[in-house]
């Protein structure tokens, strides 16, 4: 009776698996694009069939004799007790087969931690709640951009259908190019990250003072998709990872266009702005920013209200003070190294004169300029 | 089980003490305690100070009150203890409790140890982009050396918090003078040595006057307990100067990065086992000449607060060798 | 001091004053069962939120409190004081005792645990919420950038310490100290060997993760750089010191289980433990390995390539002790004469998903292979299976084989076969696809997912409500066995049961072995 239970539920198990298997959901692990990934997919695949092989004997053992040696059966159970002979095969045979296991994990580790010789440098650096990545040793000006999720509240909560990529989208992914061995030195900015692209099989915390080492070579172009894997916060599940590989030639061709943009928002920051630009740009870098902690209408949430604020109703200086140095000791971190002195200048405007904050204040990015000067 | 049944030999009749509410008593104590304690420190830390005569005396009375439970649970277990309700056997329990909490004890230093070897021998370096954990921290920290004792951290290394890579978290500025063992001329004018002379005798007087316990000799253990808690106390006074002179003088506090860190949290929390050890060798004292506990045979309160007395002593020792010397 | 043969006391003082043995362990595994409750209803809004894509019920903030205190709650107030209570009812009756060694330090290991936990679930109604940095509390999310209940954690976690270091102090010295005649230490039941060891770790972790928080306190309050670069310290040491405590604590938690199915399934199969030494030595090595294999936690942390490859091969020897421990309980059912009841059920449930959740375990334990399964799903999957499917499954195992002794009343045992059946489908059901969604890659501690995760996760939530409902029938039988059950009288109630706690009246009287037995020659049995 009971045994035919268990010998039907695992046969439910085991013929559902080829079924899952075809079934457009992933249960796999991915062997990704790098010779790494496959690597350790093979790894993983060896490791689990060793497994399942001994599973499979043992349980074995177990269901003949749940259905043959039990009582009701009438069967005189046997009083045997011990055996060194058993005792000591079973214990070394498990210990050779670990070190069969062993061999194949250490070349694979031994690889995975050959940092040297990179082509290109990426520091990246974990943020509460986003990315920042910067093209270490590309040749010209250096190139830095923030990451950020990309879907919307409303998809979030319900109100609009989620798109296709939901939650795995941003508004700048790093571009990298295939075929080049990319070294990322990961870090953080305030708690622990930790940064995972499945497909390109790089996994690394991004520990705050500290540079961790990791390196990919992707042999296809395409997008792969990642996720922050270490939980830093409230908004630990919304700080996606988005890879562009790209050819050698795309990339040149990405990172020069790059390089013009920064030198045009360079030039840009000694020209005075009206209030509508300010506005418009504060709102934008407000929402990316901001709002996670002070709330969409500037309600306060992890940070305090910025809606009635006496910071942002009082001094300017004070406001930015808090806004480019901080708050010591709190999550309000210091955005001064974040942010542009535009994005700065935008967003300090912004918060003066929306959410009911009607001061009627600009601060020009000439103005941040010459407040971080001293 | 028949009652009338005789215990085998070797095994007595064992104590088990009636339904008492000293355990819920101490607990209310000890709960009390923690809740105002975090009500003090949650005040001092993110503000709110209008609530903060309240949180001290909820703290305050906590406290006595687990004091006072402790002293009437320990005085309930001496009473039966002197009315023969003890076997040998559950006063052996007792020794094993003593043991293993002592063991308990080591596992806590143990925690602080190893932060400092951590510390001293692999996340300094690496935060100085030394060794294969930090090959890359040259980027984050330029400019910053290690060396122990460490005089400049990180933070300070690269001109402070505004410049520092990573969130303002707290500024550390480390202390102008550490408290190694530095000056080979004056060294008799160096703290630390003093106290491990004045602790390793202790160990030394605690001894004999066990010994003179040992033989019924009554005038010469107080003597000699009496002469232990006085170092004791003197160790204690001494670790005040120390602290006096790090905070007055050599700029070096909790503040100080790595080093002040774990300086105090090491030599703190030994000095805080130093005080209990000290009180408890002193409320042996005080049941020797006033009520005239103990026996040459029995007189495990004492064995107990020595045995404790020894593992602060040993504990000294480490300390010595790894915050000041080396 | 006449003989103590009275009952109990009346009334609450019975049990706020008690020093009884049994007493309180009852009172531990009545706590301990609430806490389940609780810890099961933190779990049930998480499976909740997690129902489908999109954010429902409750804000990301919440959930990630929802998840830590579900977590903490169930390691420290679910599973070990449900041992701890095990432990205090079994281990006086199984060694020939009259009672533990320090029965008022048992009474206070005991009333500090609810009050503490208070603490711990009041700072959900604190300002900026209860703490929402995972079990694992990594520094810096748990000190800069944690709420102030922080505080009110810490000293929780202070307290909580101090009930396991008493309850381990008491439960050694009662093993070292309190044996009958005759009862050496190989002739100990495996219960109390593997509480015995388990004691002993916990003796040694406990003040480690005492001292992890102190840390913490002095970091968030007095200005110490411990967990903080710019003064010199790391943020990794924490979790080298957490998981120096946490390693040993998965132990500790497997352990007393592990002694637990081999008391059950040598009773059920009517014959003798097979390899009674080695699974003491057994046991041994796994609580010694215990000790040095803690950062297979922490593969992706950056280690330098040396240790982690030292900590991958320290974990994988793990496998070898344990191996033999699940061989030696299959070689005791082989050629046995085995019957099927609830508890041997339970035994069998556990051997089967423990072994599976083994087997993740070693996969983890790869360090390359670790670096795509770790904070992911795979994860969860694999320690609910050695978790719930062990620790959980085999005390209610216990439960149910020694509540007759307990209680004197036979508990209903087609109701108990149900409650195994449905729990282990609907275990299975929640916890089985979550490899899946985990090697697709979903990261674990999110309150929101990727739509190609969507099918699995609701899959998942639907039987953890099943796995869920299925607790209350357990409830339900055991209050109605307690209440109205079919009186047994047989001191020997299993005819299978082997030891001396199945040598005493049944129900068990309030004062057992008030002069200890004599223990025969008769060979050691599981
Ligand atoms: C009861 C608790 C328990 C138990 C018993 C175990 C048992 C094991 N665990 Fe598990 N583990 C946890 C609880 C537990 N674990 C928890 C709670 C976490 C997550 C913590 C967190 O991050 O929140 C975790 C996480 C965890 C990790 C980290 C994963 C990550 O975060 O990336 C690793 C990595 O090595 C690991 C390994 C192992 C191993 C090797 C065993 C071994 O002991 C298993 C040994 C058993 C077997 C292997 C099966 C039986 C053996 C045989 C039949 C013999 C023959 C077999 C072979 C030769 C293959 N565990
Ligand atoms: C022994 C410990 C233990 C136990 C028993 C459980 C039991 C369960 N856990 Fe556990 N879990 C952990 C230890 C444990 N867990 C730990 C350590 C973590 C990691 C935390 C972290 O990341 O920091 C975790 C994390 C964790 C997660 C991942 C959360 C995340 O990463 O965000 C999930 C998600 O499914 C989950 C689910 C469950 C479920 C469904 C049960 C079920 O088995 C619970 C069943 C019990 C009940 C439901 C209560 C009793 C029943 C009733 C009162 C009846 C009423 C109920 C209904 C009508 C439905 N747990
Ligand atoms: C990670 C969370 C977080 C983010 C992101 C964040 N803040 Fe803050 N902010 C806080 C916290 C927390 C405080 C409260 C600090 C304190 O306790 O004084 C705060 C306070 C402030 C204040 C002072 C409000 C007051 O009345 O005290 C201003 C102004 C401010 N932030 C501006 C900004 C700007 C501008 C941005 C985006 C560029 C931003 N914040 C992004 C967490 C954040
Ligand atoms: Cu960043 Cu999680
Ligand atoms: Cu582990």
């Amino acid at each position: 009776m009971l045994c035919k239970k268990i010998m039907v539920f695992a046969g439910i198990l085991l013929s559902s698996l080829p079924w899952v298997a075809q079934a457009q959901n992933q249960v796999n692990m991915s062997p990704g694009v790098t010779e790494i990934g496959a690597e350790i997919y093979d790894l993983h695949m060896l490791i689990m069939i060793i497994c399942v092989i001994i599973g499979l004997l043992v349980f074995g053992v177990m269901f003949y004799s749940i259905i043959y040696h039990r009582k009701s059966r009438g069967v005189v159970p046997s009083q045997f007790h011990e055996s060194t002979k058993v005792e000591i095969a079973w214990t070394a045979v498990p210990f050779f087969i670990l070190v069969a296991m062993a061999v194949p994990a250490t070349s694979t580790l031994l690889e995975v931690y050959d940092n040297d010789e990179a082509e290109l440098d990426i520091l990246i650096t974990g943020y509460q709640w986003k990315w920042r990545y910067e093209y270490l040793d590309a040749a010209g000006e250096p190139v830095a951009f923030f990451s950020n999720l990309a879907t919307s509240q409303e998809e979030i909560y319900n109100t609009e259908s989620k798109g296709e990529n939901y939650l795995l989208e941003v508004d700048e992914p790093l571009v990298i190019p295939v075929d080049t061995k990319v070294r990322f030195l990961i870090t953080a900015n305030d708690v622990i990250h930790s940064w995972w692209v499945p497909e390109i099989s790089v996994k690394r915390d991004a520990i705050p003072g500290f540079i961790n080492e990791a390196w990919s070579k992707v042999t296809e172009e395409g997008i792969y998709r990642g996720q922050c894997t270490e939980l830093c916060g409230a908004y630990h599940g919304f700080m996606p990872v988005v890879v562009h590989a790209v050819s050698r030639e795309e990339f040149d061709g990405w990172m020069a266009a790059k390089r013009a943009e920064q030198a045009s928002d360079l030039a840009a920051a000694s020209v005075e702005m009206s209030l509508e630009a300010l506005m418009s740009e504060g709102e934008a870098v407000y929402n990316g920013q901001c709002m996670a902690c002070h709330g969409a209408s500037g309600e306060g949430g992890v940070g305090k209200a910025i809606a009635g604020s006496s910071i942002a109703l009082g001094d300017v200086n004070t406001h930015m003070d808090v806004s480019i140095r901080g708050v010591s000791g709190t999550a309000m971190q210091a955005f001064g190294t974040q942010l542009s002195d535009i994005e700065m200048a935008a967003v300090i405007t912004y918060q003066r004169n929306a959410f009911g904050n009607n001061t009627g204040d600009i601060v020009q990015p000439a103005d941040v300029a010459s407040y971080k000067q001293g | 089980m028949a009652a009338t049944e005789q215990a085998p030999p070797g095994y007595e009749k064992y104590h088990v003490p009636d339904s008492s509410s000293l355990a819920v008593r101490a607990t209310a104590g000890l709960l009390l305690t923690v809740f105002g304690g975090g009500l003090v420190l949650n005040n001092m830390t993110f503000g709110e100070t209008h609530e903060a005569g309240n949180a001290k005396w909820v703290l305050l009375i906590g406290l006595g009150f687990f004091i006072a439970t402790l002293a009437s649970w320990f005085r309930t277990t001496i009473r039966e203890n002197m009315q023969g309700m003890n076997s040998a056997q559950l006063n052996h329990s007792y020794v094993l409790g003593m043991f293993w909490f002592i063991f308990s004890e080591v596992m806590f230093f143990a925690a602080f140890f190893g932060t400092l070897f951590y510390v001293r021998q692999l996340a300094g370096p690496w935060l100085a982009g030394e060794g294969e954990g930090g090959r890359m921290n040259d980027l984050l920290w330029p400019g910053f050396e290690f060396s122990w004792p460490p005089m400049i951290t990180p933070q300070e290394a690269v001109g402070g918090t505004d410049i520092q890579p990573i969130a303002n978290n707290g500024a550390f500025v480390t202390q102008e003078r550490s408290m190694s063992f530095a000056d080979a001329h004056h060294w008799y004018q160096w703290l630390p040595m003093w106290n491990t002379i004045i602790l390793l005798s202790s160990s030394f007087t605690v001894h004999v006057a066990h010994t003179a316990l040992l033989n019924d000799e009554r005038a010469k253990f107080n003597r000699w307990l009496g002469i232990t808690v006085a170092l004791g106390i003197i160790f204690v006074f001494l670790q005040a100067a120390e602290y006096y002179e790090a905070y007055a003088h050599f700029g070096l506090t909790l503040n100080s990065g790595i080093y002040g860190s774990t300086f105090f949290m090491l030599t703190g929390f030994h000095g805080f086992h130093v005080a209990m050890g000290m009180t408890m060798l002193l409320i042996q004292l005080i049941r020797s000449v006033k009520g005239h506990h103990f026996t040459a045979s029995d007189h495990f309160g004492f064995e107990a607060s020595s045995w404790y007395w020894h593992f602060v002593d040993v504990v000294w020792v480490f300390l010595f060798l790894f915050v000041y010397i080396l | 001091m006449g003989a103590h043969h009275h009952g109990p006391a009346r009334g609450i003082t019975r049990w706020l004053f008690t020093t009884n043995h049994k007493d309180i362990g009852t009172m531990y595994l009545w706590f301990s069962f609430a806490m389940f409750i609780l810890g099961g209803a933190f779990a049930m809004i998480i499976r909740a939120e997690l129902f489908q894509p999109g954010m429902q019920l409750v804000e990301p903030g919440f959930f990630n409190q929802m998840t830590t205190l579900h977590g903490l709650v169930m390691v420290f107030g679910a599973i070990m004081p449900s041992f701890v209570g095990l432990a205090n009812w079994l281990i006086p009756m199984m060694i020939g005792a009259p009672d533990m060694a320090l029965p008022r330090m048992n009474n206070w290991s005991f009333w500090i645990l609810p009050p503490g936990f208070l603490m711990l679930a009041s700072t959900l109604f604190m300002e900026g919420g209860a703490p929402a940095f995972g079990w694992t509390f990594y520094a810096p999310l748990s000190t800069t950038y944690a709420a102030p209940s922080v505080t009110f954690f810490i000293f929780a976690i202070h307290v909580l310490g101090m009930s396991s270091i008493m309850g381990s102090i008491n439960i050694i010295a009662t093993v070292m100290n309190m044996r009958a005649p005759g009862m050496s230490y190989m002739k100990l039941p495996l219960f109390v060997w593997t509480w015995l060891i388990t004691a002993f770790l916990l003796v040694a972790v406990m003040p480690v993760l005492a001292g992890a928080v102190t840390m913490m306190l002095m970091d968030i309050h007095f200005g110490t750089s411990f967990f903080s670069a710019a003064g010199g310290g790391d943020p990794v040491l924490f979790q080298h010191i957490f998981w120096f405590f946490g390693h040993p604590e998965v132990y500790i938690i497997i352990l007393p289980a592990f002694g637990v199915v081999s008391q059950i399934i040598p009773a059920f199969s009517r014959k003798p433990l097979f390899g009674y030494a080695s699974m003491v030595y057994a046991t041994a090595s796994i609580a010694f390995l215990s000790f040095i294999v803690w950062a297979h936690h922490m593969y992706t942390v950056g280690m330098p390539v040396a240790g982690e490859l030292y900590f991958m091969y320290a974990t994988m020897l793990i496998a070898v002790p344990t191996g033999v421990k699940v061989f030696n309980w299959i070689s005791t059912m082989w050629r046995g004469a085995l019957s099927f009841e609830t508890p041997m059920l339970f035994s069998i449930g556990f051997l089967v998903l423990f072994t599976i959740g083994g087997f993740t375990g070693l996969m983890l334990s790869i360090a390359p292979a670790d670096f795509q399964y770790h904070d992911t799903y795979f994860v969860v999957a694999h320690f609910h299976y050695v978790m719930v499917a062990g620790a959980v499954f085999s005390m209610t195992a216990a439960v149910y084989f020694w509540l007759p002794k307990w209680t004197g009343r036979m508990y209903n045992e087609t109701m108990g076969k149900v409650h195994f059946w449905i729990s282990f489908v609907g275990f299975n059901i929640t916890f089985f696809p979550q490899h899946f969604v985990g090697l697709a890659g979903m990261p674990r501690r999110v309150p929101d997912y990727a739509l190609q995760f969507a099918d699995f996760n609701m899959m998942s939530s639907i039987g953890a409500f099943v796995y869920g409902a299925s607790q209350i029938l357990f409830l339900y039988n055991v209050i109605a066995t307690i209440v109205a059950g079919e009186k047994v009288s047989d001191e020997k109630v299993w005819d299978g049961a082997e030891g001396l706690e199945w040598t005493v009246p049944t129900p068990a009287p309030y004062h057992t072995f008030e002069v200890p037995p004599k223990v025969g020659a008769a060979p050691a049995h599981g």
